[in-house]
């Protein structure tokens, strides 16, 4: 579904993801695990398709076609969902409004007709109800004076209603208190099924008793240093991060 | 760079959809103004003697005056030695007794516009003086309007057919002497709309007048005068576009509104002159006078207006609140594109006590447009309990455009309550990239966030209007993106 080889990524000449594997398969969780500036974001943003962003070697792979040669909204139609961390505020723009155009323009790239407000709203109260969001920011303005739990929430809300192939989670649990943390999680839980993959970025291990992934991958400094099942992020929320750190480092100086 | 700044600065390729040049017929007088010009002005239209007289005193006053420099715009100066003066579809000399005599042509125009003048074929409540040039063409509905007493004519005809009217309050809202572009337009206006309502009526329809230039090297000076007589209310709106030219063209319009007690009058503009083109060549200079009198009790004006043509606006639609409770609103958007330059705003006087106003301004400015509000509140000591409340909100798309805010504010009561807010906010890549990771394309994402930027402003429009007015900002954003 999508595979990851050798991505390199330069930031104003910075080095941020040096050399990037990574395989999701159909129905497959993953969760990249890491701390602050292991290149966590900036692997979310590369993958959909952030412009600031220079890719100076390797390449990544959805569905078979070249993603990297695809504009934002292309992937997007394509079947690819980013949950932003800050998700963006945009005043005067209703959230139904917003996201009917964006549903539609998914639908118009599938040859689908477009959907019109009476079933769009339908399809957006089912919706809402997996995330328990309140349906009065149906009619508010995208993320505009949204709390930071509404804004998550409306992110998972998106990803319900476009219906992607493929999720990328970039730390939707950050900002999120415990029930917050558990609707999120049962929101993403009730959409898993065996064609869908996520890949789940997060800091903690505390989302990942929730949304329980696959394979977890640990970033640090910009490559992936260790792979595992679940228990990896047990271990690493006993052990921390520098367990590893120290490992990458002596691996480097052997 | 990246994308979206780059297909930000990709907005100098839009186009201006209604430059096409009528050929038509016209008869035009020679360029140049001098008195005799204005005596020739006056005697084309058949005019009495007092609206020579009152013509003449403005030409004298004119030529005393010099051209306002304080606003932030640049410009080659205007010759006004240069421009005609009078310019009118040839058929006038015999004018159509109704549109099936109008020039096929002429029809054609509007048609083309977008104006449906064919009373058939009409949108629905919208009745329509339009203005060619010089003349006014054609207005509809007068019959139906006649009927409730309502006057929708031009200005060239309520001078005939109702003096006691024009005399009354022509220039008593802008003095002939109130600055140089009104005096220029008292000596000199050749056409314009009129609307009186009388006490009690609630015009049941939109009034609209649709001005257009075509004529080469002419100015056009229109004058519109509406009148709400006690307890009435009426919406008008106006439009305008110009064919695509390379010589600047002048526009020096006053409209003068005047509310009495328990009257309500609300005008909307949606202005789409020529802006020149994308190297700042040609467009028309657009400097208008606009100010309504809130005369009377409890009265209300409000201007709404959507500014995305010219080269040169300014203009400042203003309320002076005379009557005790009475009401002033200004809502504006005005968007810069390509080397368009735009000073505009609102003046609110506040006389009467319990007065209040209230100012809503978005400025969108694009490619190496200027965009500057100018606003005044001034708070007399008589007006006792007045507020006010102004937003000032400012979009830069790109970064080589520039918007100002300039607000003055004179209080004089202690008992005035103020409110200011003001905003200048980049249209952000994020707000871009997050539309376009949700399949969103650039250029839809971008028409939207503008939009969204106006809401507060294009929800004043009638509904009908408020459409167009989305669709031209559509139209004049095209090309930014993509």
């Amino acid at each position: 579904m999508l595979k990851i080889e050798n991505l390199h990524v330069e930031v104003e000449d910075k080095a941020i993801l040096k050399g990037i594997d990574l395989e999701v398969k159909p129905g497959e969780v993953h969760a990249i695990m890491g701390p602050n500036g292991s290149g966590k974001s900036t692997l979310a943003q590369v993958l959909a398709g952030r412009e600031d962003y220079e890719i100076t070697k390797g390449s990544v792979a959805f569905g078979g076609e070249d993603l990297l040669d695809m504009a934002p909204e292309e992937r997007a139609r394509e079947g690819l969902f980013l949950a932003f961390q800050y998700p963006v505020e945009i005043p005067g723009v209703s959230n139904t409004y917003f996201l009917k155009a964006a549903l539609n323009a998914v639908r118009k790239h599938r040859g689908e007709d477009e959907i019109d407000a009476v079933d769009f709203l339908k399809l957006a109260r089912e919706k809402m109800k997996l995330v328990e969001m309140d349906e009065k920011l149906l009619g508010r303005p995208v993320n505009d004076g949204f709390s930071g739990g509404e804004k998550k929430r409306n992110e998972i809300f998106h990803m319900a209603v476009l219906d992607p192939k493929v999720a990328v989670l970039d730390e939707t649990d950050s900002g999120l208190d415990i029930d917050a943390l558990r609707i999120v999680s049962d929101g993403v839980n009730a959409m898993r099924n065996e064609n869908r993959s996520f890949v789940v970025i997060t800091h903690y291990q505390r989302l990942l008793d929730y949304i329980v992934p696959d394979v977890v991958h640990v970033l640090l400094d910009g490559r992936i240093v260790q792979t595992g099942g679940k228990e990896l992020a047990t271990e690493l929320e006993e052990k921390g991060y520098s367990w590893l750190e120290n490992d990458v480092a002596a691996a480097a100086t052997a | 760079m990246s994308t979206s700044t780059e297909t930000l600065e990709r907005f100098a390729n839009r186009e201006y959809e209604f430059g096409f040049v009528t050929d038509i017929e016209q008869e035009t007088i020679p360029p140049g103004l001098d008195e005799n010009t204005v005596r020739l002005i006056s005697a084309k239209k058949n005019e009495p003697e007092w609206m020579l007289e009152w013509r003449l005193k403005a030409f004298q006053v004119w030529k005393e005056m010099s051209e306002p420099t304080w606003a932030m715009v640049k410009y080659t100066p205007v010759d006004y030695q240069a421009i005609t003066y009078y310019a009118a579809p040839k058929s006038d000399d015999d004018r159509p007794k109704s549109l099936d005599e109008v020039d096929p042509e002429l029809l054609a125009t509007y048609e083309k516009l977008g104006i449906p003048l064919r009373e058939q074929e009409m949108l629905a409540g919208v009745a329509v003086d339009a203005v060619f040039d010089s003349v006014s063409v054609a207005t509809t509905f007068k019959g139906k309007l006649a009927e409730l007493g309502i006057i929708f004519c031009s200005m060239s005809e309520a001078i005939q057919e109702h003096p006691e009217l024009v005399k009354q309050y022509l220039g008593s809202v802008v003095p002939r002497r109130d600055n140089f572009f009104a005096a220029l337009n008292a000596a000199v206006f050749s056409d314009g709309s009129f609307v009186y309502i009388p006490k009690g009526v609630r015009c049941p329809m939109e009034l609209s007048t649709y001005f257009r230039i075509n004529a080469m090297n002419t100015g056009q000076f229109e004058r519109t005068l509406i009148v709400a007589d006690e307890g009435s209310y009426v919406s008008y709106l106006e439009g305008c576009t110009a064919p695509m030219r390379d010589e600047n063209q002048l526009h020096a319009a006053v409209v003068e509104l005047v509310a009495l007690d328990d009257a309500q009058i609300k005008y909307s503009t949606v202005q789409n002159w020529y802006p020149g083109d994308k190297n700042g060549k040609g467009g028309i200079y657009n400097f208008v006078t606009k100010r309504g009198l809130c005369a009377g009790h409890r009265s209300k004006i409000s201007w709404t207006q959507v500014e995305t043509g010219s080269a040169i606006t300014w203009k400042y639609p203003s309320c002076i609140l005379k009557g005790d409770g009475s009401v002033g609103e200004f809502y504006s958007v005005a968007l810069t594109n390509n080397h368009q330059q735009a000073d505009t705003g609102t003046k609110m006087i506040h006389v009467g006590r319990d007065t209040s106003s209230t100012i809503v301004s978005k400025g969108i400015s694009a490619g190496v447009g200027q965009n500057t509000y100018r606003g005044e509140v001034k708070i007399l000591a008589s007006a006792e309990n007045a507020r006010n409340f102004s937003q000032c909100d400012s979009m830069l798309l790109g970064d080589r455009c520039g918007a100002h805010t300039f607000p003055y504010i004179d209080v004089q009561s202690p008992t005035a309550r103020m409110e200011h807010e003001a905003t200048t906010s980049k249209i952000g890549e994020d707000q871009i990239f997050y539309c376009n990771s949700r399949g969103i394309e650039t250029e839809d994402a971008v028409s939207m966030i503008v939009n969204g930027f106006c809401k507060e402003v294009f929800r004043e429009l009638p509904m009908e209007f408020a459409v167009e007015a989305q669709k031209l900002l559509e139209v004049s954003l095209e090309g930014s993106v993509g």
